[in-house]
């Protein structure tokens, strides 16, 4: 496996960047979606909870459904795959959010307008910040979806660390195998720690 | 009866109990009272062997509690926790009839000793055989903890501060009823509170604990008339002196013959009561319903 | 739609291969899970290396763990049910420890004090009260095998993933939407079912 990463190490570094740009971008537009739909429904309840309803469906569909029937519609390569991947980013964000935001301290939000702040400026300026515990927790689920979901985007030809697995596998050789299934589970390990750790970083400053 | 000789039980780091020699007579109460950590839980907690001591033995009317296999002796003892400790996945009924159902009684004789003991603390059977715990006020889960350790019938009961969780308006009453219940089956009874003037209405006895030592035994009139030391003194409050006419009625102490004027008082009054009427009217003198009338200094000469 | 109705009874035993896929791996984790579980419970020292490793178990990826196990297992159907399971377990040991612990310390007290015995409390106080936080674990269990057990067929386990990626494969569009559609149709009627149990 070590011998199979020095021989390749140009195959190695661009399996992962394509990985760690898939993963990026993926979260980022699962982000980009999720953060202002939960900030248009937090006042919504009604509609809070049908939209809650379809985002717990979509994540319990299995990702590699989704991945695949997302293939007639946008075809193969990066873009599709950047598609699923924020598929798989909203639920997490979107759950979390709404939930922080509806949960914001009652007292705060109503010593808020009672200081005369409009109801958008409490929302951005009272109820956002206290959500915002809840929203990284989000954000990390989100990204531990991510980078293992963007292992599968080599089905859909989109690249990343899971090209070596399948190619590990098509030519059987076990060190390529091995090589991509321990990076892939490193940088999933990686991320969980990573984001934990900013996490709790975060909440004691 | 209940016997505790030389019990030792070190905790590694904290104050266990040290070489205590404690009795409770058959059919009496005894309520171990104390601050917090003075090992009057771990106590309680020995004589049903949750708690194994170091040294020591304990004997339960008669046999040796450390002889037996624990968790037959358990079945033999009723233990009551605060909150009652009830199981939230079973009804009440079903809460009530868990020791019988571990001494393999049958269904028929289960079903109506839960009928007698639910009754026996003041829960219409009907009503409240087939609820939940959770559908319970704190008082009712209390009554049904003290149903279910009654239901097996055990000679000696283990009460683990078992108002604590009921609201002060009701506690008294049960505390009542309770009392009532226990001198009617004439149990055995250990009592952990460290509610003092629960202590004194519920115990025959009160043993006073500190940093795992028993400091004073004695009935309650005498440990609150003669505190063995300014510790005991201090636990039972400034207002022992008041405390202690709780213990009195007035047909305990001597009466003048001539009546006075005013609202007469029952006899069975207590001497606290009489005494606060006093002060409430400004007299020195009451008179009394049954004839004749009760003066301050009957009161004061009965310390 | 032709390929469909002509296929139908190959579309059938991928589903039937799927469902056995996933309940026998839920079995052979739950078979572990459990008592591993009810140790780990009672014991700090394995509470904690059972959580730890079980938190960095679920955390790999569906894939990059059948990469690193098919050295190991090898291919087909029993190397599959082996990844699977091993996959489920955390979820499931994780679920029942939890349960465990959340029984409240005085209905513990209040079993010991009336005179069960250990086994006693645990099989009418303990797994009783833990079933609620086992039927949630269930549930997060079955939605990671039905969706990790899609992807399985990468190694040989068979199911729908099969129809997915020889679908994919050979650009067979009808064959990927077919696989797709009754995977998710199944992690969605689970996930229906085992929440109605669970409001039970």
């Amino acid at each position: 496996m070590i011998g199979w990463l020095r021989d390749h190490p140009d195959v190695f570094l661009e399996a992962l960047g394509q990985h760690l740009a898939l993963s990026a971008a993926g979260l980022l537009a699962g982000v980009a979606l999720a953060l202002p739909a939960a900030l248009l429904l937090a006042r919504r309840p009604v509609l809070a909870g049908w939209v809650s309803g379809g985002a717990g469906v979509l994540r319990t569909l299995p990702s590699l459904a989704v991945l695949a029937a997302l293939l007639p519609l946008l075809g193969v390569g990066f873009t599709p795959s950047v598609v699923a991947l924020a598929l798989l980013a909203l639920p997490p964000v979107l759950l979390h959010a709404l939930v922080g935001l509806q949960g914001a301290e009652p007292a705060a939000v109503e010593a808020a307008r009672g200081m005369g702040f409009t109801p958008l400026q409490s929302l951005l300026r009272v109820e956002l910040p206290l959500a915002l515990p809840q929203v990284f927790a989000g954000l990390r689920t989100a990204a531990v979806q991510v980078v293992s979901g963007a292992a599968l985007a080599t089905f859909i030809g989109g690249g990343g660390l899971g090209d070596l697995v399948t190619q590990g596998m098509a030519l059987l050789d076990t060190a390529q195998l091995l090589a991509g299934g321990s990076a892939i589970a490193l940088l999933a390990l990686g991320t969980e720690a990573g984001f934990g750790w900013l996490q709790r970083r975060w909440e004691r400053a | 009866m209940i016997e505790l000789r030389g019990i030792t039980k070190a905790w590694p780091g904290g104050a266990g109990v040290q070489a205590l020699d404690l009795s409770v007579p058959e059919g009496e109460c005894c309520a171990l009272i104390g601050p917090s950590g003075c090992g009057k839980t771990t106590t309680l907690r020995l004589v049903n062997r949750l708690v194994e001591p170091d040294a020591g033995s304990i004997r339960i009317t008669g046999q040796d509690a450390l002889a037996q296999d624990p968790v037959q002796l358990r079945r033999g003892i009723g233990y009551v926790i605060q909150e009652g400790g009830l199981f939230p996945h079973r009804r009440v009924g079903a809460n009530v009839a868990v020791v019988p159902a571990l001494l393999g009684w049958d269904a028929a004789r289960t079903r109506a000793r839960v009928e007698e003991v639910l009754a026996l603390v003041g829960l219409d059977p009907a009503q409240y055989r087939d609820r939940w715990p959770h559908q319970l006020s704190g008082g009712e889960r209390q009554r049904v903890g003290v149903a279910r350790a009654l239901a097996a019938d055990p000679p000696v009961l283990l009460l683990d501060e078992p108002f604590g969780a009921v609201d002060p308006l009701r506690r008294a009453q049960l505390q009542q009823e309770v009392l009532a219940l226990l001198k009617r089956l004439r149990k055995t009874v250990l009592l952990v509170t460290h509610d003092v003037q629960e202590a004194v209405l519920l115990g025959d006895s009160l043993a006073l604990m500190r940093a795992g030592r028993l400091v004073q035994h004695a009935a309650p009139a005498e440990m609150l008339a003669r505190p063995a030391d300014g510790f005991v003194a201090d636990f039972l409050g400034a207002d022992r002196a008041l405390t202690r006419l709780g213990l009195f009625r007035i047909s305990d102490v001597p009466r003048e013959a001539a009546s006075v004027p005013g609202e007469a008082l029952p006899e069975a009054t207590t001497l606290r009561d009489a005494l606060s009427a006093m002060l409430e009217r400004g007299v020195t003198a009451l008179p009394v319903a049954e004839g004749g009338s009760l003066t301050l200094e009957a009161v004061l000469a009965s310390r | 739609m032709r390929w469909t109705w002509r296929n139908l009874d190959s579309i059938g035993a991928a589903l039937g291969e799927h469902v056995l896929l996933v309940g026998a791996a839920l079995l052979l984790a739950a078979a572990v899970a459990l008592p591993l579980g009810v140790l780990a419970a009672r014991r700090p020292v394995l509470r904690a290396a059972a959580m730890g490793g079980s938190a960095v178990l679920y955390s790999v990826p569906t894939l990059a763990l059948f990469a690193l196990l098919v050295p190991l297992l090898g291919l087909g159907f029993r190397a599959a049910l082996l990844a699977l399971a091993s996959y489920a377990m955390p979820v499931l040991l994780r679920a029942v420890v939890t349960g465990l612990e959340g029984v409240a310390p005085a209905v513990r007290d209040a079993a010991d004090g009336m005179g069960l015995t250990p086994r006693q409390k645990l099989w009418q106080v303990e797994l009783p009260l833990a079933l609620p936080s086992m039927l949630a674990g269930l549930r997060v269990a079955v939605a990671t095998l039905v969706s990790a057990a899609t992807v399985a067929a990468y190694i040989g386990g068979g199911g729908l993933g099969v129809l997915i990626l020889t679908g994919l494969d050979q650009g067979h569009t009808e064959k990927i939407l077919v696989g797709a559609t009754l995977v998710c149709a199944l992690a969605l009627a689970a996930d229906t079912a085992l929440r109605r149990m669970q409001r039970a």
